[in-house]
């Protein structure tokens, strides 16, 4: 997919909380002695301060100020998210007030799982690539749910970032062209009421994540007319490192093009915020001219792939906090009860 | 905190939104009727910048109903001279010390039970530490 005026992205800004939890302590009350090692070895955990809205205000803040967009010029807000504070009630209003951007905005909360956050994306490139809005903001940002001791629990963590797309010649990347795939299929689900989702078993991995990635990216790979050797970076969906490993190698990139944009291996799965965060760790250190290649995945299922241009103007769209920084700013909890506190999952009587 | 008080001031509580006076430029927070220096009533709306330094602080335990633990208040100096009561986040007790350099982010501050309504507002960090810019 192609918008009607060239679209990039004006400014960038990712939010991970400063505390982790050791997938070790979780590991040790749930699973017998010599069990299998988990995925990632932490994975950050929100503050008792900390949401969904809280942590997309900090992220937006920031693609705001690199982009340094006149907050007049921005007309629409989305949150893609799977962790709203409220069932009923946009978060995207609240994030908007604090970013001083109400009341002339569409505003709404974008729902697909762990593509909720580039289905915002989409919508964003497509606002202003048809000049309904100068400029638009799209999130993803997650403080993942997982129901003690199920196989989630051990990389479920917290994250996101923030983009602010307006018109290319304002870009730091340029959008060359968009791909969204999508099926119906029963992989992972939450029912209304439900504290915790489920997952449907035989569904996961192979014709839910990998199917979706390898199509929207083969397909985005025609699109642009481009082989995996012309992209200095590849982000993916990030449910384990291994996922990303496989089907990396699958489509044909390499461990280096898809190191830099793994930040799994440092705070485990982000949801809908998690490719989001991967393509923020890439955009803090690409170089003007680099190709990036960008899929996510969201369970339900589908996947989004988008392929970027980075321009001149990245560098001097890089002050402030960086993937990395928030990466290094870690607080290990004491233990897994002191993690079961922090995420509702026991609460005082 | 009443509902309709955090809606009416909830410019301030996310943002830091006080005034500054188009006749003698001061700078207030929160917002007033009048310039607390001219007394003129010709105010706009004026963010401030949300950084500052820890001028006092306290441990307030345990904390009220409603608030998250460990509770931890201060007293910060802005860039721009106000003195504000804010809570601390993002830091252990043992590392607050005054002239600490902290930066205004926005968090709960209030959980009107499971149920409920959340309360939104300003509260303060250590600046987050940075790498050398590559
Ligand atoms: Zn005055």
């Amino acid at each position: 997919m192609r918008s009607a005026q060239p679209v990039g992205i004006a400014g960038y800004g990712a939010y991970v909380p400063r505390l982790r939890v050791r997938t070790s302590d979780i590991s040790n009350a749930w699973r017998p002695r010599g069990a299998i090692a988990p995925a990632v070895a932490e994975k950050s955990v929100p503050g008792p301060d900390e949401d969904v809205v809280t942590m997309s205000i900090e992220a937006a803040r920031t693609a705001l100020d690199r982009a340094g967009t006149e907050l007049e010029r921005i007309g629409a807000v989305w949150v893609g998210t799977e962790s709203k504070p409220y069932a009923v009630k946009p978060s995207a209003t609240i994030v908007a007030e604090a970013l001083g951007i109400t009341p002339h905005v569409v505003a709404a909360d974008m729902e697909f799982a762990c593509k909720a956050g580039s289905e915002a994306m989409q919508a964003a490139v497509a606002f202003v690539g048809s000049g309904m809005v100068e400029a638009a903001l799209a999130i993803g940002m997650d403080t993942a749910q997982s129901k003690p001791g199920d196989a989630l629990e051990y990389t479920a963590g917290c994250g996101g970032a923030a983009y602010l797309f307006a018109a290319a010649e304002d870009a730091l990347a340029v959008v060359e062209a968009s791909v969204s795939h999508v099926t119906d299929t029963p992989d992972f689900f939450r029912r209304e009421g439900a504290a915790y989702p489920e997952h449907g078993g035989r569904f996961t991995g192979e014709p839910s994540y990998f199917r979706h990635t390898r199509a929207a990216s083969r397909r985005l790979l025609e699109d642009v007319g481009a082989g995996p050797e012309d992209f200095a970076h590849a982000v993916f969906h990030q449910p384990v490192p291994k996922f990303v490993e496989k089907v990396a190698s699958e489509l044909g990139f390499t461990p280096a093009q898809i190191d830099t944009g793994l930040v799994a291996r440092r705070m485990g799965n982000a949801y809908a915020g998690s490719s989001l965060l991967g393509l923020a760790a890439v955009l803090d250190v690409a170089r003007p001219g680099d190709r990036i290649f960008f899929c996510s995945y969201g369970s339900g299922a589908g996947s989004d792939a988008f392929a970027f241009r980075v321009t001149g103007r990245i560098e001097a769209r890089r002050a402030g906090a960086a993937v990395a920084d928030y990466l290094d700013r870690r607080q290990v909890v004491d233990g897994y009860g002191r993690y079961l506190q922090l995420r509702g999952k026991v609460r005082r009587g | 905190m009443d509902l309709a008080r955090y809606h009416r001031l909830r410019s301030a509580y996310y943002r830091l939104e006080g005034q500054r006076c188009t006749s003698c430029q001061a700078v207030q927070f929160p917002a007033r009727t009048t310039c607390r220096i001219c007394r003129a009533r010709t105010l706009e709306p004026h963010r401030l910048s949300g950084r500052g330094t820890v001028y006092s602080h306290a441990e307030v335990g345990p904390a009220p109903r409603g608030f998250a633990s460990p509770y931890l208040v201060a007293l910060v100096q802005l860039e721009e001279g106000l003195l504000l009561t804010a809570q601390l986040t993002d830091v252990d007790p043992e590392d607050v010390m005054i002239g600490l350099p902290v930066e205004m982010v926005t968090r709960r501050i209030q959980e009107h039970g499971a149920q409920g309504y959340l309360v939104y507002g300003y509260k303060f960090r250590p600046i987050l530490p940075r790498r050398k810019a590559s």
